[in-house]
């Protein structure tokens, strides 16, 4: 080949390239925000959820905060930690956003907060990730959390379990990564204070669908399954348990008992009255601002879901915490953003499921639900909220040298057998 | 191998086949950064550059091997995740080891991985090697997930950067890119200068025919586990930088998405000749980060597997393959050639 | 003792489908060389399209039936559109496939979208039956084994006792002689390749009622398929029931007993037959 190709084809590539590179910059009168999540892969149909969830907080504000205009763009991943810092790097370093909400995942949350701390000019919100890591060990100066992590998801479920339902003697099986062991240790907390004992913890490989063998190790004399899985996973699992003979009552974790395992064809249904759950919202909660919250929900996006879902929930609060603070420093993101940061640690937001104040690693402290499924009148399955646990930090009442004693969350922490 | 002994900078140049025209691509690639924002630089430039090097090291076993291995994203993997075994992590879980022990340690056990991926798949050989390799990445990648005691499971590691050295910071944006450039050019002299010489000479002459290699007495199954082994180097380096640029490394790093990427990459740009990895990685890193801008991002994966499907169906030699037709065509005088005469 | 006789049976019923999902991809190898890297896709389309069929008609029955009939002509489509004009380029050949598993696997995803897709078997398939020793087993399991040794035989009559059957083995062992003693050999390859293709869809179906489908069962069913035709041996039908065994009997025993590292156990089996007996248990030496 001869070499005056080569060399063209590199220049040509190299010269399309410059031509492209340049940053973009923001002017006095409009904040650049960045908000990311997964819009690519398996998660997309969340991630468009969560993405609805911080627009309808733009929109009720007519993309105003602070006195300034709100410029919004969105970036996507695909669940991956690498996609998450890749995403997150073009929103900060080529499109020049001064905010930046999300992301979505947990991991993903834990590779943005590692991001922030090399980026300390730009003020970092959470979006959904509930990874305990991510604001309670080493946490970043500039990342804000204003929704709970998977463990706090969990609060008073435990406790629940134990002396209102009378479960002495429970298994509990969950997927083998980070955030069940953050449900599992937010539940195991309660429940083994309480006096419980989990006899056996299962831990299923991301992805598995076969649970049979699980299904055969379930020991006979326990009183309960606590199921920390995925929906459709939970119904595969409940549908195996059920046709193996299987017939202890359950215990759900925060997005173990939702819309598809209540609304699942066939005879599991009925089999799921009774069982109890708690996470960070209630689909039918009687509470004035919520029904409001999801009445604007529906009228915004017809097409969306039946209910907003806990992304839509989240991304709309931390957006909200963003226009709210920016509305209180009258849009002032001068000097390293200080005055805003400074806003955003110290208010008291009030958002559809209660208030939320952060605690001094700027995490959450915020109300959680504890659930009961109940059948209406229509027949339909539905989660019924038993009682509201005010106020939850991050250490679940622990006090926090005990709590960080514990270790990061793993397999094995903790265990009361 | 005696010229070797002997070589001044001259007839090294000749041997690599060096030309001016090089030099002014060489000059271009490294002007780049200065006219380029740090986005590009890092995020565009030394991506291509470094995920170049990786389908470097797979276009050498496939373009001079016959050897068509999915496993050098998994080597490649394999050494970054070294790097945090061996060195610092934000986790505190490395054995905390000073940079001039670790990089090198992550490359020599990178490289013992990739040799021992060559022993185990050459006994079989052509089509069944990308199947066995590809089984072999994916074992390895649900091993680091499952096991915390070293790979630190499903979450992996973070904090890992580059050192501070000369009182220069590599992750730095300029740095970075040199470094990055650095060994992209050491990598494809390399290759090239392998494939020149003796072993690189019988790897293709065993690619050709082995059984003729055989029965002249060639080892041809030792020959093959060099050659994954030299790819491994490559790979190695390559995943150094690529854990470097994200400071993380995890599970997902190796996961059957990025080990597929790297042969579309490698295909896409053309076996043939070195470069072509670094054409292939161009392409693919430019359609990645613009694709949200330019179509509907989530069918990112149909766009680069339509692209990498009509190259392989028109072009089996890639990009390169394709430039090459075309300049033929235009140069023989384009349609009204193709009446005059049948193209060749 | 329980939990090991229950693991037994379900090792023997995962191998079971695992058998029907790599017959089809141990037969496209065996003749045409063609290592088919989208058979878990065409796994994953055909239960997709069999969902829709039973979801549609309300039969479960026509669901499998739909899941067979589209992927067979799929597979059709591809042999004769495609892979037809790459004859002897295998690399070729498995870079197409490659590509089209890339683009079918993001269109399903377009398509159905990110969720899990439960089927509705009929009432009489659904539940438990009591059997001594393990209390209680699924109906389901049961039948998809029943099923799978059905199929088993009657591809191996088909193989051994008719006449395609018997092209098709001659063409495994010498393809250059079977088309030099007058055969179509071109028709022979779209109907092994339809029938290869068939089989995966039915396996999606059939082991997507058990198991339900979402994105990734396409790629965790191709792997499943590349370990037991490595293990069991490339274009041997009973290489692939023998494999499928091993595999299906590791997997679960290594999930019920060592859930952690369960499943790298699988591909060390590989690694080992690798080592020890590279063309696998019942190839032929390359």
């Amino acid at each position: 080949m001869n070499g005056l190709s080569r060399r063209t084809l590199l220049a040509a590539t190299a010269a399309g390239m410059l031509a492209l590179g340049t940053a973009a910059h923001a002017d006095d009168n409009t904040i650049k925000v960045g908000v990311l999540a997964t819009l690519e892969g398996a998660f997309t149909v969340l991630g468009q959820d969560s993405m609805r969830g911080a627009d309808l907080a733009f929109k009720e504000h007519d993309y105003m905060a602070g006195g300034k205009k709100l410029e919004v763009i969105k970036g996507s991943s695909d669940a991956s930690p690498d996609s998450a810092v890749a995403a997150a790097r073009k929103l900060v370093e080529q499109d020049g956003v001064q905010i930046l909400i999300g992301p979505l995942s947990g991991d993903e949350g834990l590779a943005v907060k590692n991001y922030a701390k090399t980026q300390p000019q730009v003020t970092f919100i959470n979006g959904t990730s509930a990874a305990q890591d991510t604001t309670l060990r080493d946490p970043a100066p500039n990342f804000y959390r204003f929704t709970t992590d998977g463990a706090q998801w969990q609060a008073g479920l435990g406790d629940y379990a134990y002396n209102t339902k009378g479960y002495k003697k429970i298994v509990t099986v969950a997927e083998d990564y980070s955030f069940p062991y953050t449900q599992v240790l937010g539940f195991m907390l309660g429940y083994c204070k309480a006096g419980g004992h989990v006899v056996n913890k299962f831990w299923v490989p991301i992805g598995n669908k076969d649970f049979s063998s699980i299904v055969a190790s379930i020991p006979d004399d326990i009183d309960a399954v606590y199921v920390a899985l995925g929906g459709a996973d939970a119904v595969n699992f409940l549908s195996q348990y059920d046709q193996a003979g299987g017939n202890k009552p359950m215990i759900g974790g925060s997005i173990t008992v939702d819309q598809t395992v209540l609304g699942s064809k066939g005879k599991t249904k009925t089999y799921l009255i009774g069982t109890p759950s708690a996470g960070p919202i209630a689909d039918n909660w009687g509470n004035p601002k919520w029904k409001a919250f999801v009445a604007a929900y529906k009228k915004a996006y017809p097409d969306g879901f039946p209910s907003p879902s806990l992304f839509a929930h989240g991304y709309y609060v931390e957006a909200e915490a963003m226009i709210h603070a920016l509305d209180d420093v009258r849009g002032d993101l001068s000097d390293g953003q200080k005055a805003f940061r400074e806003a955003l640690a110290s208010q008291t937001l009030d958002t559809p499921t209660g208030q939320v104040k952060l605690d001094k690693n700027r995490q959450a402290i915020a109300d959680i639900f504890l659930t009961e499924v109940a059948q209406g009148p229509d027949g339909n399955l539905y989660n019924k909220v038993v009682k509201v646990i005010p106020e939850v930090n991050q250490t679940l009442g622990t006090p926090e040298d005990q709590f960080l004693a514990l270790g990061p969350v793993s397999r094995t922490n903790p265990e009361c057998k | 191998m005696t010229a070797l002994a002997s070589s001044s900078a001259p007839s090294l140049a000749l041997r690599l086949g060096l030309k001016p025209r090089h030099l002014v691509v060489a000059a271009l690639l490294v002007i780049y950064p200065l006219l380029a924002s740090p986005f590009w630089t890092v995020q565009i430039g030394a991506q291509i550059l470094f995920l170049g090097v990786i389908a470097l090291s797979l276009m050498f076993l496939a373009g001079y091997g016959g050897i068509v291995s999915l496993s050098q994203m998994t080597v490649a993997g394999c050494a970054g995740y070294m790097i945090a075994v061996i060195g610092t992590n934000s986790y505190n879980l490395g054995l905390g080891w000073p940079w001039w022990a670790t990089i090198p340690a992550a490359i020599v056990i990178g490289t013992i991985f990739a040799v021992l991926i060559g022993i185990i798949s050459v006994r079989t050989g052509g089509i069944y090697t990308i199947m066995i390799t590809l089984a072999i990445g994916v074992a390895f990648f649900y091993f680091t997930r499952q096991n915390y005691a070293i790979f630190n499971g499903h979450s992996g590691f973070a904090g890992l950067q580059p050192p501070v050295l000369f009182g220069v910071s590599w992750r730095d944006p300029l740095p970075f890119y040199y470094l990055s450039l650095a060994i992209a050019a050491l990598s494809y002299a390399a290759v090239l200068y392998v494939s020149r010489s003796t072993f690189g000479i019988s790897l293709q002459a065993i690619r050709d025919n082995a059984r003729r290699m055989n029965a002249l007495g060639f080892n041809v199954n030792l020959h093959r586990v060099v050659a994954h082994g030299f790819a491994g180097i490559l790979a190695s380096l390559g995943g150094i930088l690529y854990v470097w640029l994200n400071g993380r490394v995890s599970p997902g790093t190796i996961d059957i998405g990025p080990v597929i990427n790297i042969l579309v990459i490698a295909v896409l740009g053309g076996l043939r000749h070195p470069i072509g990895p670094f054409i292939g990685a161009a392409l693919f890193v430019l359609l990645r980060n613009f694709a949200i801008d330019l179509i509907d991002p989530e069918r990112f994966n149909t766009l680069i597997g339509l692209t990498f499907l009509i190259i392989v169906l028109i072009s089996p030699d890639g990009l390169l393959g394709l430039w090459e037709k075309a300049r033929g065509w235009v140069r023989s005088g384009g349609a009204a050639a193709g009446w005059r005469q049948k193209q060749g | 003792m329980r939990l090991f006789l229950l693991t037994i049976m379900n090792g023997l019923t995962l191998a079971a489908l695992y058998f029907l999902v790599a017959s089809g991809f141990t037969l496209v190898f065996g003749l045409m060389r063609n290592v088919n890297l989208a058979h878990g896709s065409l796994y994953l389309l055909g239960a997709y399209i069999g969902y829709d069929t039973a979801d549609a008609t309300g039969s479960w029955f026509l669901g499998v039936a739909a899941g067979f009939l589209s992927m067979s002509v799929v597979g059709l489509l591809l042999q004769i559109g495609v892979f037809r004009h790459m004859v002897g380029q295998e690399l070729r050949q498995t870079l197409v496939t490659i590509g089209i598993s890339i683009v079918l696997a993001d269109l399903m995803l377009a398509i159905w979208g990110g969720k899990t897709y439960q089927f509705d078997p009929p009432d009489w398939l659904y539940g438990a039956i009591r059997l001594p020793l393990v209390r209680a087993y699924p109906i389901y399991r049961l039948a998809l084994l029943g099923a799978s040794i059905v199929i088993g035989i009657a591809l191996w009559l088909f193989l051994n006792r008719t006449r395609i059957g018997m092209m098709i083995r001659a063409g495994v062992d010498d393809r250059a002689m079977l088309s030099a003693s007058g055969v179509n050999t071109q028709r022979i390859f779209a109907i092994t390749f339809a029938l290869g293709a068939g089989l995966a869809g039915f396996a999606g179906v059939v082991g997507g009622t058990a198991l339900s489908i979402a994105p990734g069962e396409d790629v965790r069913y191709l792997l499943a398929s590349l370990v037991v035709v490595i293990v069991g041996g490339m274009g041997s039908v009973t290489g692939a029931a023998i494999g499928a065994l091993l595999i299906g009997l590791a997997e679960q025993l290594g999930l019920a007993y060592s859930p952690t590292y369960g499943v790298v156990y699988t591909f060390l089996i590989m690694v080992a037959v690798l080592a020890i007996r590279p063309q696998g248990i019942l190839g032929r030496p390359a």
